[in-house]
């Protein structure tokens, strides 16, 4: 060995979040909440609706020079319309990246492993007993939403390890139990005409906001959901190199898959009951980065977060704007764009997990 | 000093009752073979010392009780046979992996990791791939990084399972002899299992036979490595030589 070589190695550096790539998603995030809040029927110029947002700030006094009807579509529409589609995308992304993670298969999101079917159903449930609306201070939706995608994982879960502990009898037994639930949805939906049109209209995904609620709603479960996610992005590498050889590193592997599956339930579930079955995005997203930046959690989780929230924002501009004054349902345009990126990822990852 | 020390260790995986009261002691420093016919349960007593498996009995690491989780990967580092590549990760991440045990899974890299990993990959030869994919370098160069992983552990035991399968005669030769000067230098004990028995005899000082669970033969190469013996265990017909550097076994056609 030469002593050049030996001078190399002084550079030896792990996969980390450049300030480069942060920038980068901040920045897109930025852009997109910036057409997502200026493009539409009524064009308004984004420096006057950067400074309609600045006025509500407390102390702040700019003048806006919007009507009063522009201003309330800035802030009193577009505005959380955009938030929520960022939190949406982001918690959408990085739950699939965990999930893709924990389960060290490229093709697992939520969608895979029936957790949205089993949220489907829990809403279908939800809305066809009137939980969802009658109910005044509480809207039960969420809650049933989530309930089933834990059970959906739950029965997954067990189902696969009774075939073998392989990842592919896990998508397997996803795809059983996603069956099941929406089978079940369905006679839940043969009994119940009168609401088969707002859960088709909740299945195909909507962003469709009336004030802050659903962000408020939203909002603690995105907190967690990626605080949890976040803090065990390390593990989830170790668990890269299979379960027993991360134990032998000293990384429980169950534990450590229980309480990112449970976290990213969680925040799934959160997610598909304020804007259904959003497709696609859990998906794309963390594999793009995975592909463009490189493979670690470390920077795959917390980019998937940014870049999923502006894909959501922009995605939710298309399906708005497309067909004006008409809506197109977001989860169409998502899975328009991602069904081919899907065939894509399938095409060079099959190789190498089966 | 013990730097192993096992005692009646039974394993049992889906009801089979793989291993039946092993007893073995290793000295720290030493470099102990275990051979054994398929099926004789090498791989399972590896598995069980690195606490992979869950085993009766009991298993004493450096003088100690036996360590928890937390704490196993400090004293214990074991190269498996067939270690999992993840796509995609860098020879560098994978390397720093072995770094775990020490920083927990949640800290990040701190500048020691960094170093104690550079230094494992200047003494394995593997700078020139700090930045490759791990599943992109050829068998020999995997078994490297793989071996750098485990060494980054500072663990002062080495668990190596068929270190040499897939590798071709020289490579063999290089990891052993690798293995062999990492001992020396950094005063490692080494428990590998090996198939080759030439091999087995040539690094290393002592012998452990393993046949149906339970050791049959412990000792030296030239003490467990004759044809009476593997004629008995592995059902094999051989001649044994030696040339003077140890036992040479060679196989006889059976006709």
């Amino acid at each position: 060995m030469t002593t050049e070589s030996v001078g190399n190695v002084e550079v030896l550096t792990a996969s980390r979040l450049t300030l480069r790539w942060l920038a980068a998603g901040v920045m897109s995030l930025l852009v997109a909440a910036i057409l997502g809040l200026t493009v539409g029927p009524a064009n308004i110029d984004a420096i006057d609706a950067l400074q309609e947002l600045l006025n509500d700030l407390p102390g702040v006094n700019v003048e806006s020079g919007l009507t009063r009807s522009h201003s309330a579509i800035v802030t009193e529409i577009r505005f959380p319309r955009v938030v929520l589609g960022a939190l949406v995308g982001g918690l959408l992304a990085i739950t699939g990246g965990a999930y893709q993670g924990a389960f060290r298969n490229p093709l697992a999101d939520p969608f895979l492993l029936g957790v949205a079917a089993g949220a489907g159903l829990g809403a279908t449930l939800a809305i066809a007993g009137s939980f969802g609306d009658g109910a005044g201070y509480f809207d039960a939706t969420p809650v049933a939403a989530f309930v089933g995608a834990l059970l959906a994982v739950a029965m997954a879960w067990t189902a696969g390890h009774l075939g073998g502990k392989s990842t592919v009898s896990l998508v397997l037994s996803g795809v059983a139990v996603a069956s099941f639930l929406t089978a079940c949805q369905t006679y839940v939906l043969q009994r119940n005409n009168d609401v088969i049109r707002e859960v088709y209209s909740w299945i195909l995904g909507r962003l469709a906001t009336s004030g802050w609620d659903e962000v408020t709603l939203i909002l603690p479960y995105f907190t967690l959901t990626c605080f949890v996610i976040l803090r065990y992005r390390r593990a989830l590498d170790v668990l890269a190199v299979g379960d027993e050889e991360a134990a032998s590193l000293g990384v429980s592997p169950t534990r450590v898959r229980a309480i990112v599956v449970l976290a990213a339930s969680l925040g799934a579930a959160a997610a598909v009951s304020v804007a259904g079955l959003i497709g696609f995005v859990g998906i794309i997203v963390p594999h793009a980065v995975r592909l463009v930046v490189g493979v670690s959690n470390r920077i795959v989780l917390p980019l998937s977060v940014l870049f999923g929230a502006a894909f959501v924002v922009l995605a939710d501009l298309a399906a708005r704007t497309l067909i004006t004054p008409a809506e197109l349902p977001i989860g169409v345009v998502t899975a328009f764009f991602g069904a081919p990126f899907f065939v894509l990822v399938l095409r060079t990852s099959r190789r190498e997990i089966w | 000093m013990s730097a192993l020390s096992l005692s009646n260790v039974h394993v049992t995986i889906d009801g089979a009752h793989i291993l039946k009261g092993v007893d073995l002691q290793v000295e720290r420093g030493e470099w102990v073979n275990v051979i054994g016919p398929n099926g004789a349960g090498k791989t399972t007593l590896l598995r069980a010392i690195s606490g992979a498996v869950p085993a009766d009995g009991s298993i004493d690491i450096d003088d100690g009780a036996a360590p928890t989780r937390g704490t196993l990967g400090r004293k214990v580092a074991i190269v498996p046979q067939s270690p999992t590549i993840p796509p995609g990760v860098t020879v560098t991440d994978y390397v720093l992996l072995g770094r775990t045990p020490h920083r927990g899974p949640f800290a990040g890299d701190s500048p020691h990791d960094l170093d104690i990993a550079s230094d494992a990959l200047r003494r394995l030869d593997l700078v020139g791939f700090a930045t490759r994919t791990v599943a992109s370098l050829s068998g020999g160069e995997r078994q490297r990084v793989v071996l750098a992983r485990a060494l980054v552990q500072e663990a002062d035991l080495l668990l190596l399972d068929e270190p040499t399968t897939a590798l071709d005669l020289g490579h063999q030769q290089d990891v052993l002899e690798l293995v062999d000067g990492l001992r020396r230098n950094a005063g490692l004990t080494i428990v590998a299992t090996l198939h080759d028995l030439t091999l087995a005899g040539r690094y290393g000082e002592r012998i452990v036979l393993l046949d149906g669970g339970e050791v049959v033969a412990n000792g030296v190469p030239s003490d467990v490595l004759t044809e009476a013996t593997i004629s008995e265990h592995f059902g094999a017909t051989v001649r044994v030589l030696d040339d003077g550097e140890g036992p040479v076994i060679l196989p006889t056609v059976r006709r």
